[in-house]
């Protein structure tokens, strides 16, 4: 390594995007190839002004299309170097083809992916429809609810994807503009205690080792595709324990716990909310307050989207008697993607809440404390009640006659 | 890997569907040493019969043969055979029969003409065309 060191204060201010971007350059990533997009922008942004004042050793390309970044950042791996970049909504849907490469080729590259909504109509703000988009590409998906978790995820999505059991990339989610774009305190490691934390790269099947030719990327028909896949599902779904492994050294370094899925309150939690991204930290203000008037509410929340902790979270919802499901992502023609994972981990279970599936927030609209109490309160009268009281799904917050479907 | 690869299971496979051409690692000089010679691995394309696409197959004809190297040059397969700049004929296994090694065959008549795949070679080799005189081409 021949760049400059950072000296970091103890607590920096940082938004999202320069977690991000100072994680790569603690990982001292060998090529990151960006194009710019909003709200990611920044990330790529920082990266590249760190890069111009000697702090980043790495490459730093400069690319055409998302598609392109995407690819450069496939080649890059596949010839032996560690690589990130940075994208958000078009940006993402542009990657898409070459995301499924990336996880085929088993490729460990890391994936900021600030989420932002789907156009038409056209719209920079958070929703997690860009995260929903990627979620059968085969990445491993962790998701942030702050600034200070997206710098911690960042950083641990290297070590998580470049285990040797997973070889696999790996998305880092947060919520854009609202954890992006908003500076909040956050404590970042030493550079050197946060590189020796992911360790040196280890490469895998280098294109650039010339005494070992290898071809990746190659065709394979029926007599083989199948069994690729077979093979890739199996080491995503083998890497839960590894990031839970991962999880519990970062708590001894940091202090920091992480868990497969986040809990508030959630031991004797009747009526819960189960979320992703920055709705999580409202949701426990909300039940917080509930609380205080003698209401059992808690909320949960899938660290990874990607592997799906199934098992995990069913675990935890066993004694819950009314859950909502909160998706923030057009549902698209049937119920939210959110709310398929948790009715899918919880139907073989013994005991199983009444679920409903909320659709909210969409295009960067807000959800609020008040909000949130109400859809508790609403979740009550179907603990009360033991059954829905209402249809399954409804469209929270939206304008005009209320929007709700799906009814048994 | 001892077990053929169509005896192994899913989780047997190189993660991400990387293949080696070669069983040990190169330790040779690869542009110096023969394709015969080199330690392929079991999934190298070399041991793959591809042959079946042909319909239609180059034969060669040694005695018109001018050691050009057009046609080994141009094979979009590596399908003509030629060892130290000497023709030595067609590789059959890998020949898909795309005519190429014919159309830029420069002699007169051609030593390399396209016949029907079922024909046999020493066959075909008696229903050679005469050499053509000046104008008399195509």
């Amino acid at each position: 390594m021949n760049r400059k060191e950072m000296e970091l204060n103890s607590v920096e201010v940082w938004d999202g995007n320069t977690c991000n971007a100072q994680a790569f350059r603690q990982a001292s990533v060998d090529v990151v190839a960006a194009y710019p997009i909003t709200p990611s922008t920044n990330t790529v942004e920082n990266y590249a002004t760190f890069h111009a004042n000697g702090y980043v050793d790495g490459e730093f390309i400069m690319v055409e299309s998302e598609h392109a970044a995407m690819s450069a950042c496939v080649g890059a791996a596949a010839a032996g170097g560690r690589v990130a970049t940075a994208t958000s909504s078009q940006g993402c849907a542009l990657m898409v083809e070459v995301l499924y490469q990336c996880a085929g080729m088993r490729l460990p590259a890391v994936l900021c992916l600030v989420n932002r909504a789907l156009a038409a109509p056209l719209n920079v703000n958070g929703d997690h429809s860009d995260m929903y988009l990627t979620r059968d590409a085969g990445w491993i998906q962790l998701d942030s609810f702050n600034a200070q978790e997206a710098y911690d995820l960042t950083l641990m999505s290297f070590k998580i994807g470049e285990h040797k059991d997973v070889r696999l990339p790996v998305i880092s989610n947060q919520d854009g503009f609202l954890t992006s774009h908003t500076a909040q305190t956050v404590r970042p490691l030493p550079d050197k205690v946060a590189y020796d934390f992911i360790g040196d790269y280890v490469q895998v099947n280098a294109m650039l080792d010339f005494s070992k030719p290898v071809t990746h990327g190659v065709q394979t028909e029926h007599d083989w595709h199948f069994e690729h896949k077979a093979k890739q599902h199996a080491a995503l779904q083998g890497a839960l324990p590894i990031v839970e492994e991962i999880f519990k050294e970062f708590k001894k370094l940091t202090g920091r716990e992480y868990n497969l899925v986040e809990t508030h309150k959630m031991d004797d939690a009747e009526v819960a909310i189960v979320c992703l991204g920055t709705t999580y930290e409202t949701a426990t203000i909300a039940a917080d307050e509930l609380r205080e008037q003698g209401i059992k509410a808690g909320v949960i929340a899938p660290r990874l989207f990607r592997p799906f902790p199934l098992v995990q979270l069913a675990q935890k919802l066993q004694n819950v008697k009314a859950l909502a499901c909160m998706d923030r992502s057009a549902p698209g023609g049937t119920v939210g993607a959110l709310y398929n994972e948790v009715a899918g981990a919880l139907f073989n279970t013994p005991a199983r809440p009444v679920l409903r599936n909320l659709i909210y927030g969409l295009g960067g609209r807000d959800i609020t404390v008040n909000e949130l109490k109400e859809i508790f309160t609403d979740l009550q009268n179907d603990a009360k009640n033991g059954k829905l009281t209402g249809k399954i799904q409804r469209l929270h917050g939206v304008r005009g006659p209320e929007l709700s479907f799906y009814e048994l | 890997m001892s077990k053929s690869i169509k005896e192994m299971g899913w989780d047997e496979l190189v993660p991400g569907a990387a293949l080696f051409s070669f069983n040990a690692n190169v330790d040779y000089l690869m542009a110096e040493t023969q394709p015969e010679d080199r330690i392929y691995a079991e999934t190298n394309s070399k041991n793959a019969y591809v042959g079946d696409w042909r319909v239609f197959k180059p034969v060669w004809n040694s005695e018109l043969c001018i050691d050009c190297q057009n046609c080994w040059l141009f094979c979009p397969d590596t399908a003509i055979i030629s060892r130290n700049k000497e023709m030595v004929g067609v590789d059959y296994d890998h020949c898909k029969g795309c005519g190429i090694c014919v159309e830029v065959c420069p002699t007169n008549p051609k030593s390399l003409l396209m016949f029907n795949e079922i024909e046999k070679n020493e066959d075909a080799l008696t229903k050679w065309p005469e050499k053509k005189k000046k104008g008399e081409e195509e």
